[in-house]
């Protein structure tokens, strides 16, 4: 038995329990952070598998990590750096392209090249997107109000919820509902005609969602993409400089600073309950560590099928977690490159190089490719976000040399007939991507140096994320806000007392934003009746 | 002993503005690099134009005593031809566009479903199926909407005209001297063809400065002999191309509003409280119930009949020198009932004149003890100036040579 108490152990070093951590050590209190790999941030990493070459494993890009979080931990005093990138677009299999600029006017005019009227209707649908944004942005760092509660904060964050709503006029409101349930690709069929320009962007609608551009509840998730921001630029997406694992790198000094205490290498086996309350866990080496506050960074599925006893659990609950929609939809592939690739298709000097880049040039393209996913096999023709962060951060490869991002959708977790994902299939995925690339840059493949292929296996074994799942449990409408992730358990509390939730699996939901942790912490603190430091309600 | 050294002038001439994607030159661009001194662009719908050439003052008073040449090329230009073409317009506009007849211009707003205000143009009738709606912003999405079911055909002109607003008291003494022959029968809102250097050039006597004046259209790859047989015949009747700073204050003593100033598009606000209606906009004159059914129709009937208007829109004359931008308003010095949204110290009226957007009943039923809250930088030193302001008429300036046809030589 370990001597050592502790006022709250998290259990996962990802970047919402180290975040749950920061502020709870600021707040005074003796936090341990228990890690199961030998290397801090869950899926915000840094890792260099191959010499001169940082990759960032698994989230690769950042906007939604919420700026309070940055400012009240000084995460930039602690190393962190988000640059903006601009640019990005799709390759054409008709051998043109769409360009993303940043300028209004060149961006109208690249449009216009694809449908003059697109050009203009850009205009009412950012104007639209913006509106949706600044409806669920507040809520993004408050606690969901639970609708049966009769608590006075439950009534009061309620009553804001529904101030903001009546703020929009009536159609507004029946958009904002119609937009909650729709499908990208209907939402984006009110504003455009062309298909490149609907491809580009349906991508957010799906990303990191086992649902197609044409499912419902998939415009939704396209708003989720948007909502972040880089400096107050709605919608911008920026790298954190060095790497995605700078965020927890940073967070991770931030805690020690605060006196927090990091053991890697500590995968937890059980959390240990006694008379229905929390009082420690057992690590998987058998080492046990006291706390009468338990506080899981892993997602809901993980936390109470594996690692909470069943029998310590309310039965409805536990069925409600099984039930939680937490389905491995994307693979990822890390590159190291000689030199910058050639696409011969677009001028050398475009901007599309400096973002993200796609192939998929129609929504029904990325729908066919669904169809793969629901057959037990990833996508033949598979939706690609592709990124050379190497192009803006001069810190992840030697100069001239290049890393290339490859976030690939659709791959499921199970593949049919039960195969496996381990051995030639792996390879396969990783030679579909590898092709396509080829497809629109003839010497791609010789560039090759090196290259990570992360199927939603992988990431499960590496992240520690049930089937992969980069969101910790979509981002539908039936699993947001107080359905996140069960219904009366959607405030980072658990039914086991001193047991909480801080991942992603919680509200507001997945994308390094840092919300959850923060939230979280907010809660255990009122509840500990420690010092708030954290912002809100 | 240390010499100083002065650029030649032709080296601060050689300073061109960066054309890239998205920033296009006009018709005129070569000329304009020529005469602009300042070097200080900026962008009009994507195309570089000049805020200024060598003086705001002097330019400013070009427009008032001489002849000035602005390049309106950026401006937007849709054509609407075809059987269904009145009847499409009298749908997209409130005003009753059976009244403007082929020859006439008129001045022109249009309106959402919510009867919130999109933007303001001008449309060129030319025959009976055959209209120009010309705009600041652009309408191509919104006209392509709202065209279904008739049979119009649209078609963006844009790039395909370059134009040239030309006002001041001496510019119809220039056409003449240019030879345009029969100039001298346009009324206000008339528009004419005249033969030009072997193509046609359209004069309508419109404008944005509130004086004499007319606006020039060509074929781009005339514009260049445009200008200079302009700049040639001005010669010696004071002419100079002006920029976009020069033209704003000539466009506020004449009262007119400017979207994205005065107004925003009402799609592209994100707050719907922030779209405006016409009455709103003190833009009464062009809502024609009568008529028939227009866009937006049934919102402002019911926004009259209700007498619902949020705002008012007045003109004000305002106390001291210092121009009210961005100002709040106040009544009584107390209560916040409006914002200023364009404002300028007029050189030639010698009266600090503002258009301010007020919250009814004030401008209305409430017209007394007004008063604007300025900020005024006195070297660095910041001082908070409470000013008495009184409700006016607009066109705050309105020479008669405006309307005199034939026109005056100066």
């Amino acid at each position: 038995m370990n001597q050592t108490r502790y006022d709250a152990i998290i259990i996962g070093a990802g970047h919402n329990g180290l975040t749950t951590a920061c502020f709870m050590a600021k707040a005074g209190l003796k936090v341990l952070v228990l890690e199961k790999n030998d290397y801090l941030g869950g899926a915000a990493v840094s890792l260099e598998l191959h010499p001169g070459w940082t990759y960032s494993n698994c989230s690769y890009v950042c906007s939604l990590l919420r700026p309070e979080i940055v400012r009240d931990l000084d995460l930039p005093k602690y190393g962190l750096q988000v640059i903006p990138y601009s640019g990005g677009g799709v390759f054409m299999q008709n051998g043109d392209h769409l360009c993303n600029y940043t300028d209004h006017d060149a961006h109208r005019l690249e449009l216009a090249r694809h449908s003059k009227k697109d050009s203009e209707a850009y205009d009412r649908y950012s104007t639209d997107l913006m509106r949706q944004c600044r409806f669920i942005k507040p809520l993004l760092m408050r606690m969901a109000p639970d609708p049966t509660s009769f608590k006075p904060r439950d009534l009061a964050e309620l009553a804001y919820l529904g101030k903001r709503f009546h703020d929009f006029s009536e159609a507004q409101m029946a958009e904002t509902l119609r937009f909650w349930t729709m499908s990208v690709a209907e939402f984006l069929d009110e504003y455009f005609e062309s298909d490149v320009i609907k491809a580009y962007y349906a991508g957010s609608g799906i990303i990191g969602t086992a649902l197609g551009p044409m499912s419902p509840g998939t415009a939704y998730v396209l708003l989720h993409h948007y909502m972040g921001e880089v400096d107050g630029n709605i919608g911008a997406w920026g790298f954190a400089r060095g790497g995605m694992g700078s965020i927890s790198k940073a967070m991770a000094a931030c805690f020690e600073d605060h006196g927090g205490e990091i053991r890697s290498g500590c995968g937890v086996d059980k959390v240990l309950v006694k008379n229905g309350r929390t009082i420690g866990v057992v690590l998987k080496n058998g080492d046990d560590y006291y706390a009468n506050t338990v506080i899981s960074n892993a997602d809901v599925k993980h936390t109470f099928l594996d690692i909470v006893e069943r029998n310590d659990l309310p039965e409805d609950f536990v069925r409600q977690v099984e039930r939680f929609k937490i389905r491995g939809s994307s693979g990822k592939l890390n590159i190291a490159l000689d030199g910058m690739p050639e696409f011969p298709q677009v001028p050398k000097d475009s901007p599309i190089f400096n973002g993200d880049m796609h192939f998929t040039d129609s929504i029904e393209r990325m729908e066919r490719g669904y169809d793969d996913w629901k057959n037990g096999t990833w996508s033949k023709d598979p939706y690609l976000d592709m990124l050379l962060p190497t192009r803006i951060d001069p810190t992840m490869a030697p100069p001239g040399k290049h890393y290339m991002t490859v976030f690939v959708q659709y791959a499921p977790y199970h593949l049919a007939n039960n195969e496996s994902w381990d051995g030639p299939n792996r390879d396969a995925f990783a030679q579909t991507v590898f092709n396509q690339i080829s497809e629109y840059s003839p010497n791609f493949k010789d560039m090759i140096l090196h290259y990570e292929c992360r199927t939603p296996l992988d990431i499960e074994r590496e992240a520690g994320i049930t089937e992969g799942n980069i969101f910790q449990g979509e981002l539908t409408f039936d699993q947001l806000l107080f359905n996140r992730p069960v219904p009366g358990y959607a405030q980072y509390r658990s039914p086991i007392k001193g047991l909480y939730m801080c991942g992603s699996s919680t509200h507001p939901g997945g994308g390094v934003m840092g919300a959850p942790g923060a939230n979280a912490a907010r809660e255990v603190l009122r509840d500990l009746g420690a010092r708030q430091t954290v912002r809100g309600y | 002993m240390t010499k100083s050294i002065s650029p030649r002038k032709s080296e601060l001439l050689s300073a061109k503005p960066r054309i890239n994607a998205g920033r296009k030159p006009t018709p005129f661009h070569p000329r304009q690099v020529e005469k602009c001194e300042t070097n200080d662009w900026t962008l009009w719908a994507g195309y570089s134009v000049p805020n200024s050439y060598h003086s705001v003052e002097l330019e400013y008073f070009s427009i008032r005593n001489g002849a000035t040449l602005y390049d309106i090329s950026p401006m937007c230009k849709y054509r609407i031809k075809g059987p269904d073409a009145e009847r499409f317009m009298n749908r997209f506009v409130p005003r009753d566009v059976k009244k403007i007849k082929p020859g006439r211009v008129a001045y022109a707003i249009w309106c959402n479903d919510e009867g919130h205000i999109l933007d303001d143009g001008t449309i060129f009738r030319f025959g009976p199926d055959d209209f120009r709606l010309c705009s600041q912003e652009r309408q191509y999405a919104w006209l392509m909407d709202s065209a279904l079911g008739f049979n119009v055909e649209i078609l963006d002109e844009t790039d395909d005209i370059a134009a040239l607003q030309f006002q001041g008291p001496t510019t119809f003494a220039i056409l003449e001297a240019m030879g345009i022959k029969g100039v001298e029968t346009l009324k206000p809102f008339d528009h004419k063809n005249f033969p030009f250097a072997g193509t046609e050039l359209m004069v309508s006597r419109t404008g944005f400065t509130g004086d004499l004046g007319y606006e020039l259209w060509i074929e781009p790859g005339k514009a260049l002999e445009l200008w200079d047989a302009l700049m040639a015949a001005g010669a010696d009747r004071t002419i100079s191309p002006i920029g976009s700073l020069a033209l704003d204050m000539a466009r506020i003593e004449a009262g007119f509003i400017q979207p994205t100033v005065d107004f925003l598009h009402a799609e592209h606000v994100v707050r719907h409280t922030r779209g405006r209606s016409p009455f709103e906009l003190g833009l009464d004159w062009q809502v024609d119930f009568g008529k028939g059914h227009f866009t937006g129709r049934r919102a402002l009937l019911k926004e009259k009949e209700g007498n619902s208007s949020r705002y008012c829109f007045v003109g004000l004359e305002i106390e001291g020198n210092k121009p009210a931008h961005n100002a709040l308003v106040y009544h009584k010095q107390k209560k916040e009932i409006g914002h200023i949204t364009s404002a300028v110290w007029s050189p030639t009226m010698k009266n600090n004149l503002a258009m301010a957007l007020l919250q009814r009943p004030f401008g209305v039923d409430i017209q007394e003890d007004l008063w604007v809250e300025i900020y005024v930088d006195k070297e660095l030193k910041w001082d908070r100036v409470m000013a008495k302001a009184k409700i006016v008429d607009r066109p705050f300036f309105n020479p008669p040579r405006k309307r005199l046809t034939p026109p005056a030589r100066f």
